[in-house]
């Protein structure tokens, strides 16, 4: 064991879990919108939008994220139209397309877990609403909204998880998040253990933090009080 | 459509071969997840806090740490650790491990975490009923749990085997780091030769949209298989 090693990897590694944070936050601000939206979409009574969004989540769910970086990071850039556009300032940095593959995957995911949140829904807490003479958008973002928000907490907390480790993904597309150093760091001191034990301490603490922030917002809205 | 032909014009067999080698370390990967998940589940429903521990800890760092970061433990350590184990022996020569077993052992373990949570889940729904019941009839241990437990154990295990199958397969297209030819390192090389990286990737994902389109419908079939009678 080379404890040197751990003590001066720890705060280069620490520096690269603010990358981490930063690509996992963003891309699951973009992509509870993006699920929201499909969510929404899903539930369409509309064969055609229907199948849409149940065809985007399949897509995304069905195919390695590894792909779909690879896609947009290296794929996107050969079409000569899109290089002329505006976009391409943002497609030409792997940060950008980090976010964006990062966003459509969790935004899949996000989809499903709403989807399922507002089908179980009774039926009977619309119609109360109705009868009360609320108009159907205040039902929607008023009782609907919350109450799927409550109901998928701890799947969506899952995917929280499953998203902070997607992450790591970027460092294939030339990014230094945390897995990226450690690979450095491994690559040059060939010492993987130690490298692994701070790197995946570090990972871990976050999935703690993530998962008593979700169990202490589970206890906080749940319907028993 | 000539870049995908068979021969030596065209990447068609090249991503044939590959595809069958992401087949063969998802199996593998999944078969080696099996023997993980028969250690570390009597580990973690056993009575006994250490062994508990150590049960808990396996399940919680794999599902905690990233996929990629396992497997860089495996591709820069493995050939250390294998030589350390074989320099206790007397063996001090370089020993190289082929990629197909580092990879199949990093998804390995990190498919036998999952795996090891599915079972444990299916064990703990069943009746307690059937365990005493055993008990009572004076079934020894190894026939109550073949005969009694991992049939009714399995018709419940099996969907949720099924997302860990998933999981799985996708995780290989991640071993492609280390330089093993599956999908996604044979259309990487194709790309970087052809300079047509979209069409490849996007093949890519067809391929892997293709494998988990076939293996949901076979799990489908044997998922009706284990649960007749109920």
């Amino acid at each position: 064991m080379d404890f040197d090693l751990m003590i001066i990897s720890f705060p280069k590694l620490l520096g690269a879990t603010v990358v981490t944070l930063k690509l996992l936050s963003a891309s699951l601000f973009f992509g509870l919108f993006l699920g929201l939206l499909f969510a929404i979409l899903r539930l369409n009574k509309n064969i055609f939008i229907n199948k849409f969004a149940y065809g985007y989540s399949y897509v995304f769910r069905g195919t390695p994220l590894l792909v779909q970086i690879f896609i947009i990071y290296f794929g996107l850039g050969q079409i000569e139209y899109l290089r002329s556009t505006f976009l391409w300032i943002i497609l030409k940095e792997p940060y950008w397309c980090a976010i964006i593959a990062f966003t459509f995957n969790t935004g899949a995911y996000t989809s499903e877990i709403l989807r399922s949140a507002f089908q179980t829904i009774k039926p009977g807490i619309i119609e109360a609403g109705k009868s009360l003479g609320i108009s159907n958008k205040i039902i929607f973002y008023k009782i609907q909204i919350p109450i799927a928000i409550r109901q998928s907490l701890p799947a969506y907390g899952n995917e929280i998880i499953l998203m902070m480790k997607g992450t790591s993904l970027a460092s294939t597309v030339t990014l230094m998040d945390l897995t990226g150093v450690a690979k450095y760091i491994i690559s040059t001191t060939f010492k993987p253990i130690e490298v692994f034990i701070v790197a995946g301490g570090i990972y871990l603490f976050m999935t703690f933090i993530i998962h008593n922030v979700i169990k202490y917002l589970e206890k906080k809205y749940s319907f028993q009080q | 459509m000539e870049l995908l032909a068979f021969g030596k014009t065209g990447w068609g067999d090249e991503l044939f071969y590959a595809t069958l080698m992401t087949i063969a370390v998802s199996v593998t990967a999944m078969l080696i997840g099996f023997i993980f998940a028969a250690i570390f589940t009597p580990l973690k429903l056993s009575k006994y806090k250490p062994l508990n521990l150590i049960g808990n800890l396996y399940t919680t760092v794999i599902r905690g740490v990233p996929e990629l970061l396992v497997i860089y433990l495996f591709f820069f350590g493995g050939s250390g650790a294998i030589m350390y184990v074989a320099s206790i022996f007397g063996y001090y020569e370089y020993i190289e491990i082929n990629a197909f077993v580092t990879g199949s052992m990093a998804i390995g373990i990190i498919s036998g975490a999952y795996s090891t949570e599915v079972f444990r889940g299916a064990i703990q729904s069943l009746d307690k009923g059937q365990f005493e019941a055993a008990k009572v009839l004076g079934v020894s241990k190894f026939t109550q749990f073949y005969k009694i437990i991992l049939p009714q154990m399995l018709r419940l295990a099996i969907p949720n085997l099924s997302n860990v199958w998933q999981i799985t397969l996708k995780d290989t297209s991640l071993i492609s780091v280390t330089g093993l030819v599956e999908i996604m390192r044979q259309s990487y090389i194709a790309a970087g030769s052809t300079r047509d990286p979209l069409f490849f990737y996007s093949f890519a994902a067809v391929l892997y949209l293709l494998l988990t389109y076939v293996s949901m419908k076979l799990i489908n079939k044997l998922e009706v298989k284990y649960s007749r009678g109920y």
